[in-house]
């Protein structure tokens, strides 16, 4: 037993090489990346692009903080400010956090993790991050037009009334945007119902499978309904038709039920992919099967059934009834359930566990900590008399980014270390990857936690000046996001470093049990040589002390 | 045993060409499925799928109609009283033809009868070209009238109509102004639906073209399939839009 208890499994450095042929390096060119029909190769694509668009909504988060910094508004004009925050948001939701983990891990792993040689519709796949790109550039022309500063959400009348920016432009981004990610789904529910080995039941699935099954559903049926109110906005803007019209007799209200049917389960569909991400590295660096599996996977499709029934907790305060409210309340407090259900199994699985604390496992603990926070103060805003006081104060700030920076960008960090040697086949720089894990969860919190309290002091959000008494925190919120900055650039910097320099992982570095771990890093173009059959479960860690054994005197 | 789970080992170029070759069976048929009835399910399936998210998409539409019908129940009537029942009738009489066009070309597909199928691709396009133009009198009939949503739309008809010569009852300025409402639906889902149709008769087209070289002839027939599942989504479509905009309470006047 090595003092430092790792379990990090490296062929020997002076012999090992990469495959002669993997997916990489299988065709060359340009061309044959961008006509690709390789899962493998469409998640490489999405996975640059999608941390170029990361960026530069950070950048505008950054820009935030930095005017933020003092109570005057001495950096930009407020109508600049909105601009940054809407872009900030928009980016952030449709661009980084909805395809994140489906788009790159997803794309890259399920159809290995069920023994498939691919996704059952490649050209659909490839036409996904086609859309994603086409949409993508429509939301940064109306950045560079003028920018729009409706916030996020679109809401009506402010957008189709009182608005003289590009609410049309980044409207049909987000719409495009919205059938990149509704073909996304659909090419998984396919797949995973139709493209399993044999042997691979539903229950021998790992739960990656099964969480990004589920917001799979929750794409395929809140995403077109996202659609088709973005429709309708950019008509009533460009015609001048009044369905969300309160002149002309339509109601502004219908625009929020609409738009929350959609946006509030989108929340499950970033943070779903992202539990299923931290189900996989737990059991791995815990050594054990994750406890109450079947729980654990039907706790995602309960999340995603409990979030269709939800969205109106996001209207207390605009003049819905006290009847509704109440259950709307009620409703919103049960998905608390299967969420903790998932916190709880993670809990357990780590009891016992032989565990250790590689790089994702420690961007896992951070998952573990922000997200339960995160779904705490949930349940909080659930809370209808909590909910008026709180609402649109940065507390709420506080809360969803707790969810999906500190929930969601967790996890896909610790996705991607946890597959990185998988996808490239080399390994990064430990110290320097634990540091930036480390820094991030510090970061993180320096950044949120003092918003929590801004928030119940009464600091509403979307202001570009506060009164002075707020100031200290709001400078620790921006040194915070500051540390976070440097916390995100590391690991583009090593990984990168890494792809050339880093030490060659095989096949299985990390001793797990997925089907992925078992054929070579990086993957052949058609995953499998001859179809998987298979006979155990997964995270069966006996089976595969077994087989490892036996491979040993094999080649012994 | 254990080693024949999954191969680990890293093998020649040639066995894995050799392996791409064995699951070759048709041209259509794709490397990454084992079977070809594997990849007809999958299709089917994901074609399945794929209108779920269509009836998703038009929810939010029938959503907002039923909305507002409760709420402006009186302009509604009376603006659905100036559709034509007979032109909206016929056009749905033409639109069940079409799919049943099309439900005997998918028989014509699975019977690999190249002749029969090229020729009920075409009466379902013909069938769904005489659609659009019918609903292309009504739009425009529509625009006579000063009935299009937006700066144009004008209700003194409804707030008078017997100076228009019309026998509804009179609707108070602010109801008569809800029947904007009602048009803008009655055009967002119409439009919406024809959208689909001329989306489907490019694909028809399409489809015409690919069935005259004997594509589908030789028992490839999904894409005729789902097609065929897609054109009569579109049908059903029709076939509520039919009721709820022109026929829900309609009366003769009063």
């Amino acid at each position: 037993m090595s003092a430092t208890h790792t379990i990090v499994n490296l062929p020997d450095q002076r012999t090992a090489t990469l495959p002669k042929r993997n997916y990489l390096n299988n065709e060359d060119g340009l061309l044959s990346w961008l006509f690709t029909g390789d899962h493998k190769r469409i998640a490489i694509l999405y996975l640059i692009s999608i941390t170029f668009f990361f960026f530069i909504g950070g950048a505008f988060a950054g820009l935030i903080r930095l005017e933020l910094l003092t109570p005057q508004p001495d950096l930009v004009a407020s109508d600049t400010y909105n601009k940054f925050f809407s872009m900030h948001g928009i980016i952030m939701i449709f661009l980084f956090l909805v395809p994140s983990v489906p788009a790159t891990l997803g794309n890259f792993l399920i159809p290995i993790m069920i023994g498939a040689k691919d996704l059952a519709f490649p050209k659909v796949n490839l036409l996904s991050w086609y859309l994603y790109w086409i949409g993508g550039l429509f939301t940064m022309a109306a950045l560079v037009l003028g920018g729009v500063d409706t916030g996020w959400t679109f809401t009506t009348p402010l957008s189709t009334h009182y608005l003289n920016t590009h609410v049309v432009t980044a409207a049909t981004g987000v719409f495009i945007i919205g059938f990149s990610s509704i073909f996304t789904g659909l090419n998984f529910i396919v797949t995973i119902h139709r493209m399993r080995a044999p042997g691979m039941t539903w229950f021998r699935m790992p739960l990656f499978c099964w969480s990004n099954y589920a917001a799979s559903i929750l794409m395929v049926l809140g995403t077109p309904v996202l659609a088709i109110t973005l429709v309708l906005v950019a008509l009533e803007r460009l015609v001048g038709i009044g369905v969300f019209d309160p002149t002309k007799g339509g109601d502004p209200l219908l625009f929020q039920h609409l738009f929350w049917f959609y946006s509030h389960p989108a929340v499950y569909i970033m943070i779903l992919p992202g539990m299923g991400v931290i189900s996989e590295v737990i059991s791995t660096f815990s050594r054990k099967r994750v406890f109450g599996y079947t729980a654990v996977a039907f706790s995602s499709v309960a999340i995603a059934l409990f979030g269709f029934f939800v969205w109106a907790h996001h209207m207390f305060i605009m003049g819905v009834s006290n009847y509704s409210a109440l259950v709307f309340s009620l409703l919103t407090m049960l998905v608390a359930v299967p969420s903790a259900i998932k916190i709880f199994n993670w809990a357990f699985t780590l009891q016992k566990g032989s565990i250790t604390f590689e790089t994702p496992m420690l961007y896992a603990f951070g998952f573990l900590g922000l997200f339960t926070i995160g779904g705490m103060t949930g349940v909080f805003l659930g809370a209808l008399g909590m909910d008026i006081h709180l609402t649109e104060t940065y507390f709420i700030v506080a809360h969803f980014h707790f969810v999906m920076v500190g929930g969601m960008l967790m996890a896909f960090l610790a996705g991607i270390h946890f597959w990185w040697p998988k996808m490239t086949g080399r390994m990064y720089p430990e110290s320097l990857s634990k540091l930036a894990a480390v820094t991030t969860f510090i970061g993180f919190n320096l950044t949120f936690l003092p918003q929590f309290i801004l928030g119940y002091l009464g600091m509403p959000r979307r202001y570009h000046a506060y009164p002075p008494e707020f100031q200290v925190l709001n400078v620790l919120s921006t040194a915070g996001a500051t540390v976070l900055g440097v916390g995100y650039m590391l690991p583009l910097l090593y990984l990168g470093w890494s792809l050339k320099y880093g030490a060659i992982a095989g096949n299985n570095p990390w001793q797990a049990t997925g089907l992925e771990w078992q054929i070579q890093s990086p993957p052949l173009t058609e995953n499998f040589i001859e179809t998987p059959v298979v006979d155990h479960e997964a995270y069966d860690y006996e089976w595969l002390a077994h087989k490892t054994a036996q491979e040993v005197t094999t080649v012994g | 045993m254990d080693n024949a789970i999954v191969a680990t080992h890293p093998h020649t170029h040639e066995t894995a060409v050799a392996a791409e070759h064995e699951h070759v069976v048709l041209p259509q048929h794709r490397h990454h499925f084992e079977t070809k009835e594997q990849q007809r399910e999958a299709a089917t399936f994901g074609m399945w799928l794929f209108l779920l998210t269509e009836i998703m998409f038009f929810g939010g539409l029938f959503f907002a109609y039923l909305l507002y019908r409760n709420w402006y129940h009186d302009a509604f009537v009376v603006s659905s009283n100036q559709l034509s029942i007979p032109l909206g009738a016929a056009n749905t009489a033409i639109l069940i033809s079409s799919g049943f066009f099309m439900a005997l070309g998918v028989w014509a597909a699975e019977v690999q009868k190249k002749g029969l199928l090229v020729l009920f691709l075409v009466l379902t396009t013909f069938f769904g070209v005489a659609f659009l133009g019918i609903k292309a009198v009504e739009y425009h009939e529509k625009w006579e009238k000063h009935h299009i949503p937006g700066a144009h739309f004008d209700v003194s008809e409804f707030i008078n109509p017997q100076a228009y010569g019309l026998k509804e009852k009179p609707l108070a300025p602010d109801m008569a102004q809800k029947t904007q409402v009602f048009f803008f639906l009655y055009f967002a889902m119409t439009g919406m639906h024809a959208f689909h149709m001329i989306l489907g008769i490019g694909l028809l087209f399409w489809l015409t073209w690919r069935a005259n070289r004997g594509e589908f002839s030789s028992g490839y027939v999904a894409p005729i399939e789902n097609f065929g599942l897609y054109w009569h989504f579109v049908d059903i479509v029709w076939l509520f839009l039919f009721p709820l905009l022109y026929l829900i309470n309609r009366h003769p006047g009063s």
